[in-house]
């Protein structure tokens, strides 16, 4: 494995290099909070300790997009005819990413990226991107990863994990992506690897040791479907919910969409939008009939999908990877983490 | 791989009104292009999604059977936004059709077995779709005795009346067509509710007896226990489930009943599978 | 301040043993610092899970329509001008709801706190007028009024309107020259700078509708923005789509909004919704002399009509 040397006097210079090449993407704070964005030309990514509200997943997946179009006029050629929607598919790279996003992509590759239909929107859009992670050294109170399978120094689904070493970033490229990444920004100073290594290691355990906030998932998967959905904790659990949609949107690993289209004048466009389970418009039938009608079904349905349906289907582990957005961001603080204990503790009463 | 989003481009040839209260018309799509026939390969029992650029999608079942040739046709009730603009469409109209989508009825499994099709209301169409399959002389030989229970609120309302009429005078056939009621003194079939009809008239269950039901919620629940009473087991009973879709290929999410996707896993689940799962539908 | 906590317990398990209620609506502790979740309570057992402090800034008034018994709510001033809403829109009988009052002396804006931390808090505790606040890298000690949410700042009525019973004695009400500073600062705006105004405030708008969902207002059973015959308004990013939901939404609550501030409370994306509302309670404030939520006998200005109403608007 190749690691560099980026001294942070250097790193600005060498990342607007990229920006030749590369579209570039990453945590940019105002007076709101921290957001992940489109970098436009005089933006550098906040390499701070705050977390974005909302994840990376919108380098991916944008929360609207355009996938389709067509004319109805009908005077031209094709008209009604829908076509692809043209979207710029050039490399892009994001930025001081927290690495367990990185994670989440790989998991949500796993809707996206079937045997039998692979999304092309999301997929040009994943193999178009770098992925560059910013190990984190101060976890927050409300990190879980550990526990789910990722963590602060997580590799997976990156393609570059930096370490902030004060003066400096160690860089550990993991793939030709990110080769290719450190390369148009004239990032070389390569170092020892062992020595990088032994580095690396030292940083994740000592952040991995900071982390306070753990679950258990171990039981979740000997349980039935039925057995927990028919649990008598969801009523409790739901009783604050207000069925907004800010768990489902702040997290790396919800990628429920609705498709909607919409006309101007002669031209009709399909679009896709990011969609929440929490909405009862989700399910709900043209003949208004409502299977999940009711706010525990709700409720029940996003808890069930990130820690039982997603574990039962795919056997990579739950739909969520730690990261505490939603505990953070939810109005009414329903929390991931007692759902899971709750969940994952569960012995049906006879 | 292509672009699953892209419908086919198709024309409207033909728009027939197929319930007396014209809440019911049956399209008849042509490919614009020959090749996307080809493509659009599908069994009795599958779905797709008409498309109509600039107003939406909606999943259908297929009502044309795949040994009709040259068209694709489905049978559309006027409900939301989609299917009230699909309604006011005209022959000659150019829209999209995406699919096939979804599993079909186990056609493999059902060979050499007597096949039960009930059906009420409008949701018979992939059941046409798969009684005119089994009829197809191609087909005949490979199915033992084929039952229907087909029911709908009044004669009118009954879906592909020249059809089942025919059937009716068939003898690979036995037809068992009922009604809610009806003030037609001619009226020479059944009048009674599905569930009844089923237990009067359907063959008792033996091995080699399989049930396909396709309805409303409510005509699916009250049928059960007549088909129990029958002897059928739970993997004997084949259904067809609904839910609200978007995507149709099992990305966006919402029409999951436990860890199944109608869209991509169903819209066919046996009895069996059905009870393992949380009934959100 | 004087959480009365030990009050509202009594009161609530006295309610619940005796069978006056079925539930006890009111705030539990979360799991995070500065966090409070609501909760129904329902036997004497459980009233230890209710709390009272600085962090319960969501109104209650949203969890106690559609209710078929008799049920009690812990009511902060707003709260209870609400449920007086609720009570004059038909959500819910006054015999339905027994009202435990709470005085408040405000609620903490978590995000001018957050904001003076450069990574996450991890301790919250506050004592009278006092708030201690520590993240791993800093502690600090705050007086609770420079950190009040802004609709607190500006309340008039902190003691409940409408109530069955008091947990502690009235606070004493503010009183102002100019209840709107806020308003009059985006009144005096010129055109282009009032329109980048309101862009800014929804560029980070996520539609959620954690806003509108925490809004005891916004109860239609289908929300315009959710109707699709006919469709008025885009669902995706589009900043018209997103800055109609705003507008419209705000409309709707013209002269029944309590500035209760549960929508600010709400956003996970830190906007100031009620920079929408405002106005319009200004001008219900101006035209009609009107403030939502304080008579369960008057239907709101918008509702009806009286002779003398303002129409200088007819040229």
């Amino acid at each position: 494995m190749k690691f560099i040397s980026i001294d942070k006097n250097d790193w600005t210079r060498g990342i607007d290099k990229s920006r030749e090449k590369y579209q570039l993407f990453g945590p940019v704070k105002d007076e709101n909070g921290c957001l992940i964005k489109k970098l436009e030309p005089d933006v550098q990514p906040d390499m701070g300790l705050h977390e974005s509200v909302m994840s990376a997943k919108s380098v991916i997946f944008p929360q609207t997009e355009k996938i389709l179009n067509a004319s109805l006029d009908e005077s031209i050629e094709n008209h009604h005819i829908m076509q692809r929607a043209k979207t710029d598919y050039s490399p892009r790279a994001v930025l001081g990413i927290r690495p367990y996003d990185a994670k989440a992509m790989e998991l949500v590759k796993l809707n996206f990226d079937t045997k039998d239909f692979k999304d092309p929107y999301w997929c040009d859009a994943y193999e178009a991107t770098v992925f560059v992670g910013l190990g984190i050294t101060k976890p927050g109170p409300f990190d879980f990863s550990t526990s789910v399978g990722t963590g602060p120094f997580c590799e997976d689904g990156l393609d570059v994990l930096l370490a902030d070493l004060d003066d400096t970033y160690l860089a550990k490229i993991l793939s030709p992506k990110g080769e290719a990444y450190t390369a148009a920004c004239g990032f070389n100073a390569i170092v020892d690897e062992k020595e990088s290594q032994a580095l690396f290691d030292i940083l994740r355990k000592e952040a991995e040791k900071n982390i306070v906030s753990q679950v258990k998932i171990d039981k979740l998967k000997e349980k039935t479907i039925l057995e927990l959905h028919e649990a008598d904790f969801w009523d409790d659990i739901a009783f604050a919910c207000i069925n907004c949609g800010t768990c489902t949107y702040v997290c790396p690993t919800c990628w429920c969409f609705d498709i909607q289209d919409e006309t101007k004048q002669k031209q009709a466009s399909r679009f896709r939008n990011w969609d929440t389970c929490m909405s009862p418009l989700f399910t709900r039938h043209a003949t208004g009939h409502n299977p999940r009608g009711t706010k525990v079904q709700r409720v029940r349905q996003r808890f069930m999908h990130k820690l039982k349906y997603f574990l039962d289907k795919y056997d990579q582990g739950i739909m969520c990877v730690g990261c505490g957005r939603c505990v953070k961001s939810c109005p009414v603080n329903i929390d991931i983490r007692e759902v899971c204990h709750m969940m994952n503790s569960y012995e049906k009463q006879d | 791989m292509e672009n699953p989003y892209i419908p086919y481009p198709v024309r409207i040839d033909d728009i027939e009104i197929a319930t007396e209260d014209k809440s019911l018309k049956t399209f008849k799509f042509v490919f614009l292009n020959k090749e996307d026939e080809e493509k659009f390969s599908y069994h009795a029992g599958q779905f797709a999604e008409l498309s109509i650029p600039g107003i939406g999608e909606i999943p259908i079942g297929i009502a044309s059977s795949p040994v009709e040739k040259g068209f694709v046709k489905f049978t559309v009730f006027r409900t939301g936004v989609v299917t009230s603009y699909l309604h006011n469409m005209k022959v000659g109209d150019i829209m999209g059709i995406r699919g096939p989508l979804g599993n079909w009825y186990p056609w493999d499994k059902l060979e050499n077995k007597n096949v039960v099709i009930i059906g009420g209301g409008f949701a018979f169409t992939t059941l046409r779709s798969s009684i005119v399959y089994m009829l197809d002389p191609g087909n005949r030989s490979k199915f033992k005795t084929i039952d229907v229970v087909y029911g709908a609120r009044s004669p009118g309302m009954l879906l592909y009346r020249e059809e089942l009429f025919e059937w009716e005078k068939r003898s690979d056939i036995n037809m068992h067509i009922t009604v809610d009621g009806t003030d037609d003194p001619d009226w020479q079939y059944h009048k009674g509710f599905v569930p009844q009809i089923v237990e009067q008239n359907a063959p008792k269950a033996d091995e080699d007896t399989y049930a396909i039901i396709c309805g409303p919620p409510i005509m699916i629940k009250f049928t059960q226990p007549s088909l129990v009473k029958l002897g059928y087991k739970e993997h004997q009973i084949i259904m067809s489930l609904e839910n609200r879709m978007k995507c149709g290929i099992g990305m966006c999410g919402r029409c999951n009943i436990g860890k199944e996707l109608v869209c991509k896993d169903g819209p066919v689940f046996t009895l069996e599978q059905i009870n393992q799962t949380p009934k959100e539908y | 301040m004087d959480t009365c906590i030990e009050k509202i317990r009594e009161l609530s398990a006295d309610l619940l043993e005796k069978g006056e209620v079925t539930k006890v609506i009111g705030f539990a502790n979360g799991t995070i610092p500065m966090a409070t979740s609501p909760i129904a309570i329902k036997t004497k057992q459980d009233v230890d899970k209710l709390v009272f402090n600085s962090t319960c800034g969501l109104n209650l008034a949203n969890y106690v329509s559609g209710e078929k018994g008799k049920i009690a709510v812990i009511a902060k001033g707003c709260d209870s001008r609400n449920i007086v809403t609720h009570i004059v829109e038909n959500q819910i009988q006054r015999e339905q709801i027994y009202i435990i009052g709470v005085p408040c002396t405000g609620m903490v804006d978590k995000h001018k706190i957050a904001a003076l931390f450069e990574d996450e808090i991890i301790d919250f505790s506050e004592d009278g007028d006092t708030l201690m606040v520590s993240s791993l890298l800093n502690t600090q000690t705050l007086k609770k009024q420079d950190y009040l949410k802004d609709n607190c700042l500006y309340c008039t009525h902190k003691n409940p309107v409408l109530y069955d019973v008091l947990a502690k004695d009235p606070v004493e009400e503010q009183k102002f020259d100019n209840l709107f500073p806020d308003v009059d600062r985006i009144e005096a705006l010129d055109e282009d700078a009032k329109w980048q105004h309101f862009e800014n405030l929804t560029k980070n708008c996520i539609r959620c509708y954690a806003c509108r969902n925490a809004c005891p207002l916004c109860y239609c059973p289908t929300c315009f923005v959710d109707e699709s015959g006919p469709q008025w308004v885009g669902k995706g990013q589009n900043k018209t789509d997103v800055n109609t939901f705003h507008f419209l939404r705000a409309f709707h609550c013209a002269g029944r909004c309590t500035d209760c501030g549960a929508c600010v409370e709400a956003c996970p994306m830190g906007i100031n919704v009620r920079d929408f509302t405002r106005k319009l309670n200004k001008d219900s404030l101006e035209l009609f002399g009107w403030e939502a939520g304080l008579d369960v006998t008057k239907r709101p200005p918008l509702d009806t009509y009286r002779p003398e109403d303002p129409d200088d608007f007819i040229k």
